[in-house]
């Protein structure tokens, strides 16, 4: 058992993944990645280097994986409004990379040491255009390591950016954590081509695969890689039906996959009063406030969002109706961001209500049991 | 077609299906772009270790045409992809081309950093004075009182000199050529590829369509003969009064200072020492 | 067991680093912990404060909510801490003490201990967790030692011990 802090944890869980290369800036609350990172890389024949800013950590960080490696960043909200357009670039180009978002209080520079989850929204829509996203919440540090290694796996297998959206809460927390000798766990690489370089189409998805294969620069096949709208040779055309063809493969390789990609936690939604949902370090005071729901005599159910994107609609929509939940509680630490979905998906299927706070403190058990109180005697 | 036309180096260098290429006519990137092709077969790289990044802008269109690794990224940050690319795999020939708004302006940042450490990149700017892509606005190398869509009353911006930015920020080789002198060209290309480490290539193209002709400089063969005319190399110029060398191109090799390089350093200084055990 | 402690201080006093030491040496007695902190963007001089939280059943909050001991080693954090209630209130000895009465704290010269006995004002966190411990029994005296020894700076291991062991003593 080894005390560490989230941030490092993601290392730890970068590192057994298979990530070779990292490039960053440093940015609080995140900066402990990249100082882990620093310190660990060498260790395992990787490379670590600080670049000149936000946008050059994305930059690089793409680069590293198109010459074969697997390859993260971390930030932290500032710094990942500046890596947006790249990340936008790596969905499109099909880059595989993972970026660590330990999100702070915002907006702007906001409160550089104190904890949100106000980028949620951000992770989703956060580049222009129509691409899409999958971000993972941890709640501990031990589902740091966990939930980065799987956002490696994403990365790998569906060829594109994976988030990893840590809180300052989980970030800066240290507890012990079981870093295991061998790893109980797949570990997914990116498919290479096994063509001959003459007959090899970058962007091509073979028959019954879900991307195409992606060899590493110096690797014998040259290709181009580009941000423009390609065909399946990889090269630019201003054709309609190609534009078509690579933004709708870019969507439907994540909603086709929706199930592999959801992972929620589900605690006593079976005749509950109340189902909160919630998510990364929300997600702790949601399991404390628990007890004292119990003891004021309101039966609560949990539905903790490990995948924050894709959402799980489906499957939300299903638990309420199949348990016949009357109200669903939504607890971030933001204005009202996650709610919007859950609105959505239920589509007046249950009572939505939303407890959240914007002014760098967490949520606290008392706070969130009051509002249970409030939504059980109002509904 | 331009198979039957394909000269040698052209098959050997370039995506022949992939020309006739997008820029005007009279346009001297052209002209870059093909000596550079000559550079990388006289080194004798392998093709499949050459990799050739850019941003955006006419100039980054540059690597879709040539038969490498090629990689088109974002406005500005060709250099920071290469970073990666480089560091990731340092036996790759990296070569960024970019232009001049590409690397001084939206991407300054980028390139005085790879300069300072001297990372194995070699960067061909493909120096026009103009943002020629979006038609014709001012650029950190236009020069002063010159007129361009978002300078109508003049440019008041004082001019960058690419060399000395590159030479005070870090760069082991640093020179100038222009879109007329191509053996000169090839021969700097040459050693700014052979350099270890950063490398930067002031490579003075013309633009007929947004600047030449909007600034009375001429047509294309008018531009070309400016470059010549205009044309003297350091050595010249370092006698010469700073009156006598003002609107003048100077060009030839401005520093040539091998030093360690970044990849290497990270290696052998950091890698292989934390795997030895005797590390700091 | 189910304890929550705040350390507070100035930063530079190294109380997070105390807040680890306590946390890593729970979890070498097979407990959970979980330690985390707040500060403001002063590295030193600012108000410090480390939370730990040590329990033989799972941690769920990872923030202190009833503190059962609050440490005090400046008048700053005194002043902008020990407002709220805490089960036990270890203050330094030089702390004047402005919301209790002397019977209701434990004072105790750390600070003095750090300063003038040991002449390493830097080990007082040290000296405060032996002090710390010695009452409330939170970890055993060999995990705290262990702890102590693996995450202080080389070549200060012996004047570690030294500490932890006044600590102890006062």
């Amino acid at each position: 058992m080894r005390l560490l802090m989230g941030n490092e944890a993601c290392v730890e869980g970068a590192i057994a993944a298979g990530m070779r290369f990292f490039a960053g800036y440093p940015i609080t609350p995140s900066t402990e990645v990249a100082e882990w990172a620093a310190l660990r890389l060498p260790e395992v024949g990787g490379k670590f280097i600080q670049m000149e800013d936000e946008i050059a950590g994305m930059a690089a960080t793409i680069g590293g994986a198109i010459a074969g490696k697997k390859a993260m960043t971390a930030t932290s909200g500032p710094g990942f409004s500046l890596k947006v357009e790249n990340i936008g670039y790596a969905a499109m180009a099909e880059i595989p990379c993972v970026i660590i978002n330990v999100m702070r209080s915002g907006p702007s520079t906001g409160l550089p040491t104190s904890p949100s989850q106000g980028d949620v929204m951000q992770a989703r829509w956060g580049s222009h255009g129509d691409y899409p996203a999958i971000a993972l919440a941890p709640s501990s540090v031990s589902e740091a390591y966990y939930v980065t290694i799987k956002a490696f796996n994403y990365a790998e297998k569906y060829r594109t950016p994976v988030i990893v959206l840590m809180d300052e809460i989980i970030g800066h927390l240290r507890e012990g954590i079981e870093l295991p000798e061998k790893l109980d766990m797949e570990i997914i690489d990116r498919k290479r081509p096994t063509c001959a370089p003459e007959d090899f189409k970058a962007y091509k998805v073979p028959e019954g695969e879900i991307v195409p294969p992606m060899p590493g620069f110096g690797e014998g096949y040259r290709y181009h890689i580009t941000g423009l709208i390609h065909d399946e040779t990889g090269f630019p055309t201003n054709s309609m039906e190609a534009a078509g063809k690579l933004c709708s493969h870019l969507m439907s390789k994540v909603e086709d996959n929706v199930k592999d990609l959801i992972e929620f936690e589900l605690i006593d939604v079976t005749d509950c009063d109340v189902l909160v949902l919630t998510y990364g370090g929300t997600a702790r005071t949601v399991s404390a406030t628990k007890k004292l729901a119990e003891a004021a005599g309101i039966k609560m159910g949990i539905f903790r969002l490990i995948t924050v994107w894709p959402f799980p609609e489906d499957e939300l929509r299903e638990i309420v109706a199949k348990h016949n939940i009357k109200h669903v509680l939504v607890a971030e630490l933001n204005h009202g961001q996650i709610v919007r979905e859950v609105d959505r998906a239920l589509k007046g299927a249950a009572g939505v209500h939303h407890i959240g706070k914007i002014n760098g403190d967490i949520l606290y058990p008392k706070e969130v049991l009051q509002k249970l109180q409030e939504v059980k005697a109002n509904g | 077609m331009a198979d039957i036309m394909a000269s040698n180096l052209i098959r050997q260098t370039f995506r022949t299906d992939k020309l006739p290429h997008i820029w005007c006519q009279g346009c001297g990137h052209g002209v870059l772009m093909r000596a550079a092709a000559q550079a990388i077969l006289n080194v004798g790289f392998d093709p499949d270790k050459v990799c050739i990044v850019s941003g955006i802008g006419c100039s980054s269109r540059a690597p879709g045409y040539m038969n490498y690794n090629t990689l088109h990224t974002t406005h500005g940050r060709a250099i920071a992809f290469a970073t990666g690319v480089k560091l990731a795999k340092p036996e790759l020939h990296v070569i960024v081309m970019t232009g001049d708004g590409d690397a001084a302006a939206i991407g300054g940042n980028h390139f005085i950093h790879a300069a300072r450490r001297n990372i194995g990149i070699t960067t061909i700017v493909f120096n026009n004075s103009i943002y020629g892509m979006t038609g014709g606005q001012y650029s950190p190398t236009t020069p002063m009182y010159d007129t361009a869509t978002t300078a109508p009353y003049g440019n008041i911006e004082q001019t960058f000199d690419l060399c000395k930015l590159a030479d005070a920020s870090g760069a082991s080789y640093v020179a100038r050529t222009t879109a007329y002198h191509v053996p000169q060209a090839i021969k700097i290309f040459e050693k700014a590829l052979l350099n270890k480490g950063f490398s930067v290539v002031d490579a003075i193209s013309g633009c007929p369509t947004y600047y030449g002709r909007k600034n009375k400089k001429g047509n294309a063969v008018q531009m070309m003969k400016w470059m010549k005319d205009n044309s003297i190399d350091f050595k010249t110029a370092e006698k010469m009064t700073a009156d006598e060398i003002k609107d003048k191109i100077i060009t030839g090799e401005y520093k040539n200072a091998p030093a360690p390089e970044y990849c290497e350093i990270y290696q052998k200084e950091v890698i292989d020492k934390v795997l030895k055990g005797d590390a700091i | 067991m189910h304890k929550e402690l705040k350390l507070t201080g100035s930063g530079g006093q190294g109380l997070i680093l105390a807040g680890v030491i306590l946390a890593d040496a729970a979890l070498m007695d097979g407990k959970n912990a979980v330690q985390s902190q707040s500060y403001g963007p002063e590295a030193r001089g600012g108000a410090s404060k480390a939370e730990v939280i040590i329990a033989t059943g799972e941690i769920d909050f990872i923030k202190v909510q009833n503190t059962d001991m609050l440490l005090c080693l400046t008048q700053t954090a005194y002043d902008r801490y020990a407002k709220d209630a805490a089960a036990l209130l270890i203050v330094d000895a030089d702390i004047e003490l402005k919301y209790h009465k002397p019977e209701e704290v434990v004072q105790i010269p750390i600070i003095y201990t750090a300063q003038v006995t040991l002449k390493r004002p830097m080990v007082a966190n040290i000296v405060a967790l032996g002090a710390v411990n010695a009452r409330m029994n939170l970890v055993s005296k060999e995990s705290l030692k262990k702890s102590v020894l693996t995450r202080v700076p080389k070549g200060t291991e012996e004047l570690n011990e030294k500490a932890l062991e006044l600590g102890y003593s006062l």
